[in-house]
């Protein structure tokens, strides 16, 4: 693969939702672009495509990523979790129940964000999920809703045993 | 106040477009893409103002993938929405950083892109109108050289020749400079704030394709599907019915997207590309800089009043900032003179509001249509007279709020009906906000708690024949299609519509399937879904489309029940006979006509259609405003708390009350989802945002990351929603408008409080604890 230059073209294998996807990019491709316009997965969102607003959010290697800011050759050996890939997740659910969803674009980012933070911090306190959360932008809402729906999967007790979220791990 | 015998109205349904949003699959419009799609890209100017010297496309024509380049020489005309005066690329000179001045359409997003680069444009720089207060001054540079000879769209717009005033709208109501020599108390204050953005999370975008039998398809993310085709028909002779609109789930819009700017140039695109499908999004420095933004807005006001503190005479000179083009800011002009006074009765009022032009990204429609930055003006305002008079804040708002019997600034009759009850709502506001508990208290060795306060109004400037229809179709299950041309841009008018038409027919909510996508070859007409008026106008067209089924059904009904229709009632997925509910129809087996068993068949299809047209509106007279400029007014009052460190000016913002009277709450949740929404906009706008021009009007802060807002964290601790519900006896089920109204009053009441934490007049925005310093520095109190 000649990964010298941005316009010349490769055939690369990425891991998107428990599925090996083999696709054409062009190296200058980023994740985003990728996986909306060959992939078709177009729950991720073009936003600002600089980093600095969230909805373009999915999980790396468990880790939430802006999608803008990676390209597609950058991430072919590892796990790309969308928000395609987490229907089962009980933030989304949430997001319904609390009513944290109006116009719905940033929903997808802030979802997948939400589910990342309370996999990995079950019981975590108000700093670490402004902390996180900080990184996805709502114009809609007022972020109470959002609040509501992430604070209501945050386990209370502060049990440092149950490192997994219950509802969280499988 | 919600009917205790309606099951849906009134009821928190969820939204019917939950779901499928919170799953991603949701399809906006930069979600479409298929093979042979082209991609158009602009260059924009690099200059706040300057003389276009040349062109020169022959090294982008070299580009890989070029398939046409457009420029203003191609299309020397202007167009707008109330003054025709924006060329949609420019040609001759440029007028604001980010003007168009050429498309580039190309196979890929990327090469067209790339290609934009290889334009080489030569300006010759003009003096730049880098201010409101400059383009005021006699001797200002002209934004336009002959602003008074354009062609006027709609009728209260005037440009005045040889100056950059693109509007102005006055209000001459009673004898105020009698009434101001008179007064026993007055008090005269000052007010700027700068231009900002909307920042809706979805980008402008849009894609149209020009078909061999001449139609053009138009896809967009508009508010404003109708105006389109009014744009595309004016401005370049299409007829109307060869354009297809279609709007697909709006991803956040806050006015934004009221106005036409992409369409047209997509419609040039296609165009030259021999009528292929070209998709055109803007990026977001260029949502932020090229597509209009929201209003500067610079105020005076003057104040007179008894030494009771009852109001006498109120003069308002208010400069809006529309940028390099009037767009919507003319209407804004004129909507901020017809509310000049916020909710107060004062029977000598003279306002003079003038649309200004300077060298800014132009200006647009923006949530509250002027509204926040009037209320800004008017509440600070009514602070320090309280001040100045010793009284309590909301004393003084109590003794002057509005009422029925009393005329607006346009002299429109106010009743019971036409306005909500604003004492209702500063009494519950003043529970919610404990504010008997008081205004400023000490909570630690250099923190200050206090609290402001914000009355606020707004009436629905529509179009005097602003209109909206509703076709509902029945199913052969008895379930209910509704077809209706409002816009689902995240305020939950879908849902909202479907309730109303669930509640007319007495059936649940998951029998009445709303089409979400809107397309113009089906939908009856709607005006555009803007100034807080789809529920209002679509849903009186769905009352009226229930009530014409209905008498189809039980017209049905009565032949296979041999009754008369009178004898009828329609509830239950049933129709059925009054006196004996049990004997009755299933609205399956009548709703594609009644089958009898021989196989003869009656009636068809239930089908049912309605509409609503605004009644009574008029234009304002040009020399007093006298007019009728809409519906009703729905009232508020919104508090907040916060906490201030008075070392660093830093502070929190600990609770953010709205209550409104809109008339009946259709759906309680949806409506506190659109007060909390607007108060967070309202607040991140007060405490954060602006544009940042250098002295060449350059915007500096064109992307997310130099345009600070309030992010998760930072709103208020607590937001507390109360509606106060004074029914509109000819809105749907009492209902008046209320999508707006959370964002208005908020900017206010921050600065209310503020001023009062930190001991210091703050009447410009954004409040950070920079510009409270710089304030405190300058000692002005």
């Amino acid at each position: 693969m000649n990964w010298q230059n941005a316009t010349s073209k490769a055939i690369i294998h990425l891991h998107v939702n428990g599925e090996t996807q083999e696709v054409v990019v062009r190296n200058a491709d980023t994740l985003l672009s990728t996986l909306r316009e060959k992939l078709g997965l177009t729950g991720a969102k073009r936003s600002c495509e600089n980093g600095d607003c969230g909805a373009c959010t999915v999980l790396i290697n468990g880790e939430p990523s802006h999608s803008c800011l990676s390209l597609a050759v950058e991430v072919v050996n590892l796990p790309i979790t969308t928000i395609e890939g987490l229907l089962d997740s009980p933030v989304r659910t949430a997001f319904i129940d609390k009513w944290a969803i109006q116009c719905g674009f940033c929903t997808p980012g802030f979802i997948v964000n939400g589910h990342a933070l309370l996999t990995n911090h079950p019981n975590a306190k108000e700093e670490i999920v402004e902390e996180w959360l900080q990184s996805n932008i709502c114009r809609c809402t007022g972020y109470q809703e959002i609040k509501d729906a992430v604070n209501s999967l945050i386990v209370e007790n502060d049990d440092s045993i149950n490192k997994t979220h219950p509802r969280l791990s499988k | 106040m919600a009917n205790k015998s309606w099951s849906t109205v009134g009821k928190p349904e969820q939204r019917i477009d939950a779901v499928e949003k919170s799953t991603g699959k949701v399809r906006y419009i930069g979600d479409y893409s298929a093979p042979g799609l082209m991609h158009a890209k602009l260059v924009k100017s690099t200059q706040a103002h300057a003389k276009i010297i040349s062109i020169d496309t022959t090294e982008a024509w070299k580009m890989p993938g070029v398939r046409a380049i457009i420029t203003g020489k191609m299309f020397p005309f202007h167009i707008g929405p109330i003054l025709a005066d924006r060329p949609p690329l420019a040609f001759e000179k440029v007028r604001y950083y980010g003007e168009p001045v050429a498309i580039i359409v190309a196979d890929h997003e990327h090469q067209a892109k790339h290609a934009t680069e290889k334009v080489k444009v030569v300006y010759e720089p003009l003096p730049i109108v880098n201010s409101v207060q400059q383009a005021f001054l006699k001797d200002a540079p002209l934004v336009h050289d002959n602003a008074e000879q354009y062609t006027k769209i709609i009728s209260d717009v005037y440009p005045k020749a040889s100056t950059n005033i693109g509007s102005h709208i006055k209000i001459r109501k009673g004898d105020f400079d009698t009434a101001w020599a008179n007064s026993e108390e007055t008090i005269t204050a000052t007010y700027s704030f700068n231009l900002s953005d909307h920042v809706a999370m979805e980008t402008r975008s849009t894609r149209v394709e020009i078909n061999p039998a001449g139609k053009v398809i138009v896809h967009s993310c508009s508010q404003s599907p109708f105006t389109i085709k009014k744009v595309l028909n004016q401005f370049f002779n299409v007829e109307v019915g060869d354009i297809l609109v279609h709007i697909p789930m709006v991803g956040g819009a806050f006015g934004g997207k009221g106005t036409v700017q992409l369409e047209p140039l997509a419609y040039l695109a296609s165009k030259a590309v021999g009528g292929k499908v070209v998709k055109l999004e803007f990026d977001r420095e260029e949502d932020m800089t090229t597509a209009p933004c929201r209003i500067g807005f610079d105020a005076t006001v003057q104040l007179g009043v008894t030494k009771e503190g009852k109001l006498v005479a109120g003069k308002y000179t208010y400069l809006l900032d529309s940028g390099a083009y009037s767009d919507q800011a003319a209407g804004i002009t004129r909507a901020a003179a017809l509310d000049c006074t916020g909710p107060y009765n004062i029977p000598n009022v003279w306002c003079d509001s003038y649309c200004m032009y300077t060298n800014h990204p132009f200006a647009t429609s923006f949530r509250g249509y002027g509204h926040p930055e009037l209320t800004f003006a008017v509440e600070r305002t009514m602070d320090q007279l309280a001040e100045k008079l010793q009284m309590d804040p909301l004393q003084l708002r109590m003794i002057n709020g509005i009422k029925p019997g009393h005329t607006t600034p346009t002299q429109t009759v106010l009743t019971a009906n036409n306005i909500g009850d604003l004492e209702k709502c500063i009494h519950r506001a003043k529970e919610l906000i404990k504010w008997d508990e008081g205004q400023k208290v000490q909570s630690g060795k250099n923190k200050v708690r206090t609290k402001g306060i914000s009355t606020f109004w707004k009436t629905s400037t529509t179009a005097t024949n602003a209109q909206a229809g509703a076709i509902i179709i029945f199913e052969a299950d008895g379930s209910v299609n509704l077809n209706c041309a409002a816009i689902e841009l995240g305020q939950g008018t879908k849902t909202i519509l479907g309730q109303i038409l669930a509640e007319k027919l007495g059936m649940d909510m998951n029998k009445v399937h709303v089409t979400m996508e809107v397309n113009t070859q089906y939908d009856p007409h709607q005006w555009r879904t803007v100034a807080s008026s789809s529920t209002f106008l679509a849903g009186k067209a769905v009352v009226f489309a229930a009530d014409h089924a209905i008498a189809q059904l039980k017209k049905t009904a009565a032949v296979v029940l041999q009754c008369s229709p009178d004898d009828l009632e329609v509830g239950g997925g049933r129709v059925y006979l009054k006196p004996d509910p049990t004997f009755g129809v299933d609205i399956k087996d009548i709703s594609l006509g009644y089958t009898y068993p021989s196989g003869h068949s009656i009636e068809g299809q239930i089908v049912g259609i309605g509409k609503h047209i605004q009644r009574h509106l008029t234009p304002m007279d040009q020399q007093t405003g006298f007019g009728k400029p809409g519906p009703w007014w729905s009232v508020g009052v919104q508090a907040i708390e916060i906490e201030l460190d008075t070392r660093d000016f830093t502070y929190s913002i600990l609770k953010g009350v709205t209550v409104l009277d809109g008339g009946t709450i259709i759906n309680p949740m949806t409506a506190t989802q659109q007060m909390r929404g607007g108060m967070y906009m309202g607040l991140s706008y007060a405490t954060s945002e602006k544009f940042v021009f250098d002295e060449q009007g350059i915007v500096q802060n064109s992307d997310l990351r130099g345009y600070p807002m309030l992010r998760y964290g930072e709103q208020p601790t607590e937001y507390l929603v109360d509606f106060i519900e004074s029914p509109a006896i000819d809105g749907p089920f009492g209902a008046r408008g209320i999508g707006e109204y959370g964002v208005i009053g908020a900017p206010a009441c921050l600065a209310n409080s503020l001023s009062i934490a930190a001991d210091v007049e703050l009447n410009e925005l954004p409040l950070t604890p920079e510009s409270i310093w710089q304030k405190k520095k300058e000692g002005t109190k």
